[in-house]
């Protein structure tokens, strides 16, 4: 048992390797903050697009759409990362790797609050522009704020997976949290930083899951 | 616009890829049956147990599906490579790809199957029961079957997203899709091989996407 604490848990060699994965965190941290709110800044435009755009329109969006989720987000990564140097153009590897997921996940949190639009009654439109409020201010006013609620189960959830999305920076070559462990296990030829490292994804994650769960509020089995 | 398209690279690049396509279905494949088989067996042995003594093991069940919806899934492949030989279990990168994959989708699917089981109303169990089934029975034959409606166009993008996932095997040296085409473009710095795979990811998923989707109007959720 000891000899499995000094080869997974070693907290001597966590101690040592803490720096390391506190940059890497921080690496983590800043490409959320990149791509969580882009994903929804781009989400919010798919989604008023696909309602208010005429029906020509929104079918080639959601072809659009599907188009950029058929594509593994590692394989949307890699081509952005490695291909876009070949039209000329560097983005630092932040800002690559911010790119390509924000495009994935735009995606994602588009069709959410599209369905959250979908899910507000005719009626409630006709009611605010009968008041004679305009097609945004219904919107911003009427339709967004029932609409956002009723899928903020969803929103979260999605949130969760961008966060879990941010560990593939690591392949290429973004010192995020995980790439750093892979770092620090090499320097002291110990899995203890991995084993850390995936520890410090649940400490930061466990608790979002925990939150969807008591959003999403189900039905218990009769016991 | 030629280096990204350069015929010569393209068709280096293709043989590996073509092989690449069997390992990327072949690992896409079998993660999604043992996933689905393990989430299902999961989410059954959560609905039947009953009575003091079991009681933990539904909170086990519980803890495991949500550990594994917070772990990404890059982070588990890459422990489960390059951890695991430290305690002196070695895994093939498809072994370990196969596992990972295979416990993340158990994970969904657990939750997708006990969503359904529970949303099941409360009196068929009991109509079922009163007309003489056994607790199993009554599971088998009233309570899953009408549980398992629901689950089909969650469980499906579930198991699409598997299949994606398995470009996370290219990291642990699995010769699939992704891989075959990193390669090739390593040895020929041209983008050529990286598009060509991005096509057949393409031309594999995007049915699959638009099928979820269908699944989701078809039989909507809520």
């Amino acid at each position: 048992m000891s000899e499995f604490f000094q080869t997974f848990l070693n907290l001597e060699v966590m101690a040592e390797s803490a720096g390391l994965l506190a940059r890497g965190l921080l690496v983590t941290v800043e490409a959320c903050l990149i791509v969580i709110p882009g994903g929804l800044f781009f989400g919010a435009g798919l989604a008023l697009a696909q309602t208010l755009a005429p029906r020509s329109v929104t079918g080639l969006l959601s072809w659009g759409v599907d188009l950029v989720r058929a594509f593994p987000p590692l394989v949307l990564l890699v081509l952005i990362v490695h291909g876009l140097p070949f039209l000329g153009i560097e983005p630092p590897p932040l800002l690559g790797v911010g790119i390509a997921l924000t495009i994935n996940t735009s995606t994602y949190y588009g069709e959410i609050l599209r369905a959250g639009i979908l899910s507000i009654e005719p009626t409630q439109w006709e009611a605010a522009r009968s008041t004679g409020l305009g097609t945004a201010a219904t919107l911003r006013h009427v339709i967004l704020p029932q609409g956002v609620r009723n899928v903020l189960p969803d929103l979260a959830g999605n949130t969760l997976e961008a966060v879990k999305l941010t560990s593939l920076a690591s392949v290429v070559a973004l010192p995020d949290l995980l790439r750093m462990a892979r770092v620090a296990q090499g320097v002291h030829f110990n899995p203890s930083p991995l084993i850390l490292a995936a520890l410090l994804y649940l400490a930061l994650l466990w608790p979002l899951v925990r939150l969807i769960r008591r959003l999403g509020g189900r039905a218990v089995l009769p016991a | 616009m030629r280096i990204f398209f350069d015929p010569e690279v393209l068709a280096a690049a293709w043989p590996g890829i073509r092989s690449g396509i069997d390992v990327t279905l072949g690992l896409a494949l079998s993660s999604i049956a043992a996933g689905v088989a393990l989430g299902l067996v999961l989410a059954t042995v959560r609905a039947l147990i009953r009575g003091a003594p079991l009681r933990p093991v539904g909170g086990l069940i519980a803890a495991y599906a949500d550990v594994f919806r917070a772990m990404p899934p890059l982070v588990l492949l890459v422990v489960l490579y390059f951890a695991a030989p430290f305690a002196g279990v070695e895994l093939s990168g498809f072994m370990a790809a196969f596992v990972a994959l295979g416990l993340v989708l158990g994970a969904s699917a657990e939750e997708i199957f006990w969503a359904g089981i529970t949303s099941v109303n409360r009196g068929q169990w009991e109509a079922a029961l009163s007309t003489g089934l056994s607790r199993g029975e009554a599971f088998r034959r009233v309570v899953l079957p009408q549980a398992v409606r629901l689950t089909i166009p969650p469980l499906t993008n579930r198991a699409i997203a598997t299949g994606k996932n398995t470009a996370l095997a290219s990291v642990v040296a699995v010769p699939e899709v992704l891989n075959q085409a990193a390669s090739v473009q390593a040895q020929t710095a041209s983008p050529a091989p990286l598009l060509l795979a991005a096509g057949v990811y393409v031309a594999l998923f995007l049915p699959l996407v638009r099928a979820g989707r269908w699944l989701e109007t078809r039989f909507p959720t809520r």
